[in-house]
């Protein structure tokens, strides 16, 4: 029982924080038709951004954190959409996916040039455990956890609740109508990258502590994501649903399987979902784009 | 002088450099001079996959440690080499062919991220199953293969060998892209509808691509094992995939000689940078993001525009637009 419980909130904070990558993953696909292969690395670079903050400007890591994630909305979210995505999309689907794959290169290598080839300790928000009915669980997980929510909800509530937030859906959903509405759809997509760029380091936050910092980790990371966000049918629902199964699966075969074989999770989902549900765990048969 | 016969000029060139130019290299040399033509075989494979059938591969590296495990893996228990060959290009061809399955079934670009997992997956096998393939310290003594009594076992014998499998690869796929096959493809590109309309299987003509493709993968880690004379997981990670995949776009994407050119910049020129060696995958990765920025055709586009610009004479008016 003490197990299932461990593994219960083990699962749903590693769920919660791929859903995070996930859902912004889907934001970029759905409003611009942007694969982005760098998604993983996307994740992996806040943490060390928040670690140059701590050692060379010498904070606290509670202050770090909000250069970190002000520098990574900044470099992958405004950098990313204007000086990469404006300039290889100009080409078609092919330059742009490419261009993301070699952003991704870039990332992992240039963090390895700077940072080094050995993984680094990151800090969790909190540390120490809490019992819970006799079943000792970290505090670090259930802020993830919590986190995870509070972001997920806010998103939600923005998306649907307020102008701005409807005029991005309406990107997202078809954005020919919604430039014959008067919505200013370039403006709109830029939002979308910012606020997937914002996800990313809030899931950077929340991981880092547990795969600890390694200029690798975005081979991992990206790989869940893409699984999280393809077995959802690439739409905002089903990358949370994607993000929190992924996230039990692979925190279950890592503990009842083997730790090693967990990396198999991937492929098995990606194939299973191909051959037997091809619109994702919560596509429609006759969805498109958005 | 036109283009086309400055193409087949440059190629000719070319193969005669190839031809003549061990006899003034190091062993060395001569190894990386083989890599290199290894290397350009996978890369035609996955430029038969994104060139042709443009869909996005990022297993390629994984096609290519089966062919070479398979190969120690065999030879090493008394196999003939010709088998080997035979068995990794057909397995290649049918995993491949079954991951373009999976992934056609779906809507949506899949098979990179399908590709990526099978990566993953073979990777795993390669260091975990040490039963079979040995772990991390991987399997020695792969023999080279002698071919109609003739010992390939020397670095000359070898390299023509490889130079030799690279020239009939890519005759085949010359030819291949002349026949109907490849003009569908032309038609698909031109206009998919229209493709469609006239009755092409496209589904089927994509999946040859990204099965021959991944075949093509398969015959380069045939000819890697013989090479290295052992096999270990290291080389077959993500990096492998991502690096073939790059040099296709850098050569030219859909070209015939972009893999050629691609895999000279990953292959050939690191050994002239190696006091920047740290820092080479990063000035790659940054060059082919600049290049899908501004010149998306790669090099080969690169060197096209060139040659018109210095053949053509400038002040005449243009032709009537082909």
């Amino acid at each position: 029982m003490a197990d299932v419980l461990q593994l219960f909130v083990a699962g749903l904070a590693t769920g919660a924080i791929y859903a995070l990558a996930a859902i912004g993953f889907t934001l970029l696909w759905q409003t611009s038709q942007t694969v982005n292969f760098a998604q993983g690395e996307f994740v992996m670079l806040p943490a060390f951004i928040v670690l140059l903050a701590m050692n060379v400007l010498g904070l606290p890591f509670l202050a770090a954190i909000v250069p970190g994630i002000a520098a990574a909305v900044l470099v992958l979210g405004f950098l990313f959409k204007q000086a990469v995505v404006a300039a290889a999309s100009r080409h078609g689907a092919l330059p742009l996916a490419i261009a993301t794959i070699a952003l991704g290169l870039l990332l992992k290598e240039g963090v390895r040039d700077v940072a080094g080839a050995d993984v680094q300790p990151f800090p969790p928000l909190a540390a120490g455990s809490v019992s819970i009915g006799g079943v000792s669980v970290p505090v670090h997980s259930l802020i993830a956890i919590a986190a995870a929510v509070a972001a997920v909800a806010a998103l939600q509530a923005f998306l649907d609740r307020t102008p701005l937030g409807r005029s991005i859906q309406a990107t997202a959903h078809n954005p020919a109508v919604a430039r014959v509405l008067g919505i200013p759809v370039e403006r709109m997509i830029r939002y979308a990258f910012l606020i997937n760029a914002a996800l990313a380091a809030l899931a950077s936050i929340l991981i880092t502590p547990v795969y600890l910092a390694g200029f690798s980790n975005g081979e991992w990371l990206g790989l869940c994501t893409f699984v999280a966000a393809l077995a959802g049918g690439l739409n905002l629902r089903g990358a949370i649903v994607g993000g929190v199964v992924l996230g039990f699966m692979d925190n279950l075969a890592a503990a009842y399987l083997s730790a090693t074989y967990r990396g198999v999770l991937p492929l098995v989902i990606l194939v299973a979902i191909a051959l037997f549900r091809p619109q994702g765990l919560l596509g429609r048969g006759e969805e498109t784009a958005a | 002088m036109n283009p086309a016969a400055l193409r087949y000029a440059t190629a000719g060139i070319g193969a005669l450099v190839l031809i003549a130019v061990p006899f003034g290299l190091t062993a060395d040399g001569l190894h990386v001079l083989t890599l290199w033509a290894l290397t350009t075989i996978a890369a035609i494979g996955l430029n038969l996959t994104l060139g042709q059938a443009g869909q996005v591969s990022l297993g390629q590296g994984a096609f290519v440690g089966i062919g070479a495990y398979l190969t120690a893996l065999v030879t090493t228990r008394g196999w003939p080499f010709p088998a080997a060959y035979v068995l990794a290009f057909a397995a290649c061809c049918a995993l491949g062919w079954g991951l373009g399955y999976c992934a056609l079934r779906v809507r949506r670009p899949y098979l990179p991220f399908l590709t990526l997992a099978f990566g993953a997956f073979v990777f795993l096998i390669f260091r975990n199953e040490e039963w079979l393939t040995g772990g991390m310290y991987g399997i020695n003594r792969v023999p080279r293969p002698s071919l109609l009594g003739l010992s390939l076992a020397g670095p000359f014998a070898f390299y023509y060998f490889c130079l030799f499998n690279l020239v009939v690869v890519a005759a085949a796929v010359w030819w291949l892209r002349r026949s109907p096959w490849g003009r569908a493809f032309a038609a698909l590109r031109a206009n998919p509808r229209r493709a469609e309309a006239v009755g092409l299987d496209t589904r089927l003509y994509t999946l040859m691509a990204i099965a021959l493709g991944a075949g093509l993968g398969g015959v380069a880690g045939v000819l890697y094992a013989a090479l290295l004379q052992y096999v270990d997981p290291t080389p077959f990670s993500l990096t492998m995939s991502v690096s073939l995949l790059l040099m296709v776009v850098m050569g030219g994407s859909g070209r015939l000689l972009g893999p050629f050119l691609g895999a000279a910049v990953a292959v050939v020129l690191p050994e002239g940078l190696r006091f920047a060696q740290n820092y080479y995958l990063f000035g790659y990765a940054l060059a082919v993001i600049l290049l899908m920025a501004f010149w998306p055709t790669g090099l080969i586009g690169i060197a096209e525009r060139l040659a018109t610009a210095l053949t053509k004479p400038r002040a005449v008016p243009a032709k009537a637009p082909r």
